[in-house]
């Protein structure tokens, strides 16, 4: 136990990090529900959601930067784990509806009935179970990251040619996710969620404990990681990054190490889907976009890869510009992030973790 | 055959067994490998004793490196066999299986990982089980420290165990290298141009490490530097366009009218 206890310590911007995301757990509960609406330090439920969204990324951002900064894998597809993670949330949002969907049928979602459906098809029975539901958070991304992995890392493809197919990857789940014979609501996607684990979506506790849930799986999965990264596995993830052939001579089977890694920063990015989609209130293909894969990975880069602190900081800088930015001129949020990127990779190559003293971040 | 006499089946502390029982330990046969049409190898057939120690000399493009790309399992040749003891079929294994049947290599280039420090470098090359879970789960032992401290000692890192390996000199990360493959405790190792980059006193320290290897292990060298090659004083393989042209004593090889006239023209 002391050896991880002491890689988390050690690493000291991650420090920070968890204290923030401890610290906003507790105080965004509190801020939102006890300090009165006409309080100026009282946040409404929108930015609480808001700010949720931004924690959610940067737990997608997390996972990215497992595979990519620390072990070389630059996925281009790593949104399709996010949103096969939110679409098994949509799911079970989808069956606590109950009868009280527009067409009021006690069964089948809206969209199922508006298609003339009878039955629910096979692949959504037991969806109404959070016992069931949640569980398949983790294992659907992790399944379709496992098979894949196992093809592609066996076959020793890498670099941009790995690239290229993670990006062909969730292009082909999106163009399969629009289809309304899928089952999965078509371009609509799942929306209309009334309430998780019985409790109303659209109440302030509600999105106060939504909240705080991200902010804690957030401070938890990053110490998962840098304890995975503290142990012996870690040491080779980065022989792996900077040398794989030479590891194999060594005698490590380097497929399977980058399977494994991949496999949980799936689940990781899975999870973060699940936490969006009820604080967004919807999930529909667009979130399996190649764009929307490829902006994680400008998060990554801007914050500054492999440090795995600096991923969480991009996904919440740029994302908390967008949101200011998209509120002033729509249409000059993508050549502002493109000038970024650029800017970045130009002066900040290793993102905005250059800018912290490697005295101050003790890494 | 009295190597074979001496390190029978097993080697010590090992779970690898390894039958070694005709007293050769690595035999190549007729193999031949072609690159987009330049004959590489050519009907190429070498044997190595138990517990020997060779060195494979030969001008450029001889089919050195590529002899052992084809026994550590990175090119697979159009020909002939490779076989590892009686009984390992190295054609038929991976790098990896290679590896951990008990073949260990140092490149021409020495390949370290940079990010790593001296001792992670060696922690990683230490003999163990490879299968990921058991590598989550590693933690060093009194025992493998010791190992890993006396490794340090040997090849003269001791004061820069903690150092990142990208800091090293190119002689620094040719011992770090070393000691790495002594890390594996291969049984046989394969080491190329261990002296580049080395001076003088390194070079005589890298000749006696490596003879000490002998016997215990089997080492085959590939090198340029003949002077080097005579400090080890063994027998000598000349390989010339793919195939061996002549076997002995580095003397015999140095009288050897074809290998004058490969090396010098005459």
């Amino acid at each position: 136990m002391n050896r991880y206890l002491s890689a988390v310590l050690a690493d000291r911007m991650g420090v920070v990090l968890l204290t923030v995301l401890l610290v906003s757990a507790v105080w965004v509960p509190i801020a939102s529900l006890v300090l009165p609406a006409s309080h100026p330090l009282h946040m409404g439920s929108y930015s609480v959601a808001l700010w949720g969204k931004y924690l959610c990324f940067g737990l997608l951002a997390l996972s990215l930067d497992m595979v990519w900064g620390k072990l070389g894998i630059l996925s281009l597809g790593h949104g399709v784990f996010f949103g096969l993670g939110g679409y098994v949330m949509g799911m079970y949002l989808m069956r606590q509806v109950g009868d009280r969907g527009v067409y009021g049928d006690p069964i089948l979602p809206d969209f199922m009935v508006f298609l003339n459906w009878d039955e629910l098809p096979w692949y959504w029975f037991g969806f109404d179970h959070a016992w069931i539901a949640f569980p398949l958070i983790l294992i659907v991304p992790g399944l379709l990251a496992y098979v894949f992995g196992a093809l592609a890392f066996r076959s020793r493809v890498t670099g941009v040619y790995l690239s290229i197919i993670t990006q062909a990857m969730t292009y082909a789940v999106m163009l399969a996710f629009f289809r309304n014979e899928l089952g999965f609501g078509g371009n609509n996607g799942l929306t209309g969620f009334f309430d998780i684990l019985g409790y109303d979506l659209r109440e302030d506790v509600t999105r106060a404990a939504l909240f705080s849930a991200t902010a804690l799986s957030l401070a938890g999965c990053y110490v998962l990681c840098r304890c995975l990264f503290a142990t012996r596995l870690g040491l080779l993830c980065t022989a792996v990054r900077d040398a794989e052939s030479r590891v194999r001579f060594l005698g490590y089977r380097t497929d399977r190490v980058k399977l494994s890694v991949f496999v949980l920063s799936a689940a990781i990015a899975g999870l973060a889907g699940a936490l969006y989609v009820p604080q967004v209130g919807i999930i529909n293909p667009g979130e399996f976009s190649p764009l929307n894969s490829i902006e994680i990975v400008i998060w990554v880069a801007l914050g500054g890869r492999g440090t795995l602190w600096g991923a969480v900081v991009g996904a919440v800088v740029v994302n908390v510009a967008k949101t200011q930015f998209t509120g002033w001129l729509p249409e000059g949020w993508l050549f502002m992030l493109g000038g970024l990127f650029v800017l970045t990779t130009l002066y900040l190559p290793r993102g905005l973790a250059m800018l912290v003293p490697k005295r101050v971040s003790g890494s | 055959m009295s190597a074979a006499n001496r390190r029978p089946v097993s080697r010590s502390g090992g779970e690898r067994s390894l039958d070694t029982s005709h007293g050769t330990v690595l035999y190549l046969e007729g193999l031949s490998v072609s690159f987009d049409g330049f004959k590489a190898i050519n009907d190429l057939s070498l044997y190595i004793n138990d517990g020997e120690l060779r060195c494979v000399i030969g001008p450029n493009g001889a089919g050195k490196t590529t002899l052992m790309d084809i026994v550590t399992g990175k090119t697979r040749p159009d020909e002939g066999e490779a076989w590892f003891g009686q009984t390992l079929d190295l054609l038929r294994l991976d790098e990896a299986a290679i590896a951990n049947a008990g073949i260990g290599r140092k490149f021409q280039q020495p390949t370290v990982f940079t990010e790593l420090t001296v001792a992670e470098n060696l922690e990683l090359a230490m003999a163990g089980n490879r299968n990921v879970l058991s590598v989550l789960r590693a933690k060093l032992s009194g025992e493998q420290r010791d190992l890993i401290a006396s490794t340090l000692e040997r090849i003269g890192l001791v004061a820069l165990r903690d150092m990142n390996a990208s800091t090293l000199s190119h002689g620094q990360k040719q011992w770090l290298e070393i000691g790495m493959l002594l890390m594996q405790q291969p049984r046989l190792l394969l080491v190329d141009e261990p002296a580049t980059g080395m001076t003088h006193q390194e070079m005589a320290q890298t000749g006696e490490l490596l003879c000490s290897l002998a016997g215990d292990h089997s080492v085959v060298v590939v090198e340029h530097d003949m002077d080097f090659v005579r400090s080890l004083d063994s027998p000598v393989t000349v390989l010339h366009q793919g195939s061996v042209l002549a076997e002995g004593s580095l003397d015999a090889i140095q009288s050897d009218p074809l290998v004058r006239s490969v090396y010098l023209g005459e």
